[in-house]
């Protein structure tokens, strides 16, 4: 599905991320963990092609093909999604068109025609309901005036309708309140499938006592300097995350 | 000042002065032989006046426009005057500062409203102007206002009389048609205790350089209610002066709405008098193309108590054009429990586009709410980041929130022909191709 190999990135002449090295399957959930400042962000930025990264060496390829030589919605049409740490208003654009114009332009990008408009409102009213929103969220604009947790919700909402199939999760679970959470995860476990994969960016363990990942890596200083099965996460909530960046030293 | 200006129209003046209506007036005639001296004496306003700092009307004063002394009708092209014709409203027309009774639309109006152009409104009710004409537009402001107390060819009358909600609104066509005309119109508009009216203001012209110059007086009694739209879309050539001059009495609402699209230079002046407990609320969207240049400015005086309004002007800027907001609000020094707020929001789409803008508040009170912002920016990166990432492409994504930011004003309009037609001139003046008005 994904493969990084020996990735470097820049931020204004400052190396950030330096050398990282993932392979990712289909189907795999796999956890990025680590201290702020690690890199865990720009990672997800650079994969979905945010502007303001440079790129000085390695590769990312997604199924077959150089990932970063696509644009931003080239990605997103291809099957990558990013749900973001926060979430943009975008007054005056109401969820219901983008989540429309986005489905559409997917379907368009693989040649299928538009979604019918019964069966696109039937698709996205069964969403709502699995993420327990309500449904005047559909005719607001996107995230305007949310709260915190109903923007996260929002999120995954987007992703439940387009079916990508590389999901990146950019601190999901930052600024979730526990019911929150339990709705968020039950949303991706929905989601969960063999053709699907996700990476979870994330700086608690805490989602992941509710997404079970299949391999956990601690990103620290630009590295992933350990990797694992979930049981890494249990070990980084026990003793923090000094023990793999002194180790890593 | 350009006094060679003054005096060629001075020049000019002598000539269309016989036809002037109100001839017979003498308290007219000694309004309008003042205003002349003023104009003469001033000339068209300088950008060292702080007021007109931003706007430079040379390109007036290099021109000559003349007025017509009639109406000539005739030539207006029916099709085109239609496709700017409400439906479901009582409609003025004015042809080149003349009113016409031909082209208007006035059947079943209810009885008591008083609905006429203004060469009539001054031979059949006299008194009744005399009262209304210079009480809320002070000549003394600035020469635009002199200008058009002595040169108004005629204009439109409203009169709504007390208690009166009309089910219509009443739109005023102001049409210009010929190169270097004149439309010097005077509007006025009453609305009386608890009546409750929308009067539509609406500027075209044909694709040549001509000046209107209109000033509407308006008068909202006591705890009525009316809201006042104005659709600015003369030719790309044409220079344009529209002043709106407002007293509201006690508990008295109005409402603004205020699109400025056409005009090669286009100023507009708002002026709001608020008395005690009475609110406004001012509504603007600019939009700048080629090299126009938009001045909107506007005045909120709360003179009295307890008096709310709010004010939001939009702006987008692209190619050359220059967006010029000022806006003042003035609260007297018994004007307790004011509460004001007021913001002007720039978008620049190019390097070359620029807004000025300069909100005043000058308070003399001391126990009000009172608070301004003003933006001028270009679109948020991560916003169109956000949308490229739910698969819209970066340009599609660029006219899609430009198109968000200024149809948040178009959706104010609560008329529905008058809100499409608005939109309509939005989505044609837009700056990009491809622009759709199913993303809202």
């Amino acid at each position: 599905m994904l493969s990084i190999k020996n990735l470097t990135v820049n931020v204004n002449d400052k190396q950030i991320l330096k050398g990282i090295n993932l392979e990712i399957k289909a189907g795999e959930i796999h956890a990025i963990m680590g201290p702020n400042g690690s890199g865990k962000s720009t990672l997800s930025h650079v994969l979905s092609g945010k502007g303001g990264y440079t790129v000085t060496g390695g590769s990312a390829t997604y199924q077959g093909k150089d990932l970063l030589e696509m644009a931003p919605e080239i990605r997103a049409r291809e099957g990558v999604f990013l749900a973001f740490q926060y979430p943009v208003e975008i007054p005056g654009v109401s969820n219901i068109y983008l989540l429309k114009a986005a489905l559409n332009s997917i379907r368009k990008h693989h040649g299928q025609p538009e979604v019918d408009a019964m069966d696109f409102l039937t698709l996205v009213k069964e969403k709502v309901r699995l993420l327990e929103m309500d449904e005047k969220f559909l005719y607001r604009a996107v995230n305007e005036g949310f709260s915190g947790g109903e923007k996260k919700r929002n999120e995954i909402l987007q992703m439940a309708i387009l079916e990508p199939k590389l999901c990146i999760m950019d601190e999901t679970d930052s600024g979730l309140d526990i019911d929150a959470l339990k709705i968020v995860s039950e949303g991706v476990n929905s989601l969960r499938s063999p053709e699907r994969s996700f990476v979870m960016v994330t700086h608690y363990q805490r989602l992941l006592d509710y997404i079970k990942p299949d391999k956990v890596h601690v990103l620290a200083h630009g590295q992933i300097v350990k990797s694992g099965g979930a049981d890494l996460a249990l070990e980084l909530e026990e003793k923090g995350y000094s023990w793999v960046e002194e180790a890593a030293a | 000042m350009n006094t060679a200006t003054a005096s060629r129209y001075a020049a000019e003046y002598q000539t269309i002065a016989p036809k002037l209506p109100g001839q017979s007036l003498p308290w007219l005639q000694t309004l309008r032989a003042k205003a002349l001296e003023q104009f003469s004496a001033m000339g068209f306003p300088s950008p060292r006046e702080e007021e007109w700092r931003y706007t430079n009307v040379s390109g007036i004063e290099k021109k000559l426009f003349v007025p017509s002394a009639d109406l000539t009708a005739g030539d207006v092209n029916a099709e085109w005057l239609k496709s700017y014709q409400l439906q479901d409203t009582w409609v003025l027309v004015l042809v080149n500062g003349h009113f016409s009774a031909e082209l208007s639309v006035l059947d079943g109006l209810p009885e008591g409203v008083s609905v006429m152009g203004m060469a009539d409104a001054l031979a059949k009710q006299p008194d009744k102007v005399e009262k209304y004409l210079g009480a809320a537009a002070d000549q003394a402001e600035h020469s635009f206002i002199a200008f058009n107390t002595a040169w108004f060819t005629d204009g439109l009358f409203v009169h709504v009389p007390a208690k009166l909600v009309l089910d219509k609104p009443i739109q005023l066509l102001h049409i210009v048609n010929g190169a270097d005309a004149m439309a010097t119109t005077r509007n006025i508009i009453i609305t009386d205790e608890m009546a409750e009216v929308k009067v539509i203001e609406t500027f075209i012209g044909n694709d040549s350089a001509y000046l209107t110059a209109a000033v509407t007086e308006v008068f909202v009694e006591q705890n009525a209610d009316l809201t006042l739209y104005k659709m600015q879309s003369e030719s790309e050539k044409a220079y344009h002066f529209g002043g709106s001059y407002i007293k509201q009495a006690r508990d008295a609402r109005f409402t603004h709405h205020n699109f400025a699209f056409g005009g090669l230079l286009a100023r507009s002046d708002v002026h709001v008098d608020l008395d005690h407990a009475s609110e406004c609320e001012l509504n603007g969207l600019y939009l700048g193309i080629k090299r126009q240049h938009i001045d909107n400015h506007t005045r909120i005086n709360h003179l009295k108590p307890y008096a709310i309004s709010r004010e939001l002007y939009k702006g987008v800027l692209d190619d050359r054009a220059r967006g010029v907001f000022q806006g003042r609000v003035i609260v007297a020094v018994d004007a307790q429990k004011t509460d004001s707020q007021m913001n002007n929001r720039n978008l620049l789409l190019s390097d070359d586009a620029e807004a000025d803008t300069k909100p005043q508040l000058e308070i003399y009170a001391d126990d009000v709410k009172c608070g301004h912002g003003v933006t001028v920016g270009q679109l948020d990166e991560k916003s169109i980041f956000y949308l490229q990432s739910r698969c819209v492409d970066e340009e599609t994504a660029r006219n899609m929130l430009t198109f968000a930011f200024a149809n948040e004003m178009v959706d104010k309009v609560k008329i529905k022909s008058l809100h499409d037609m608005v939109l309509e001139q939005v989505l044609a003046r837009f700056p990009q191709e491809g622009v759709n008005k199913e993303w809202l």
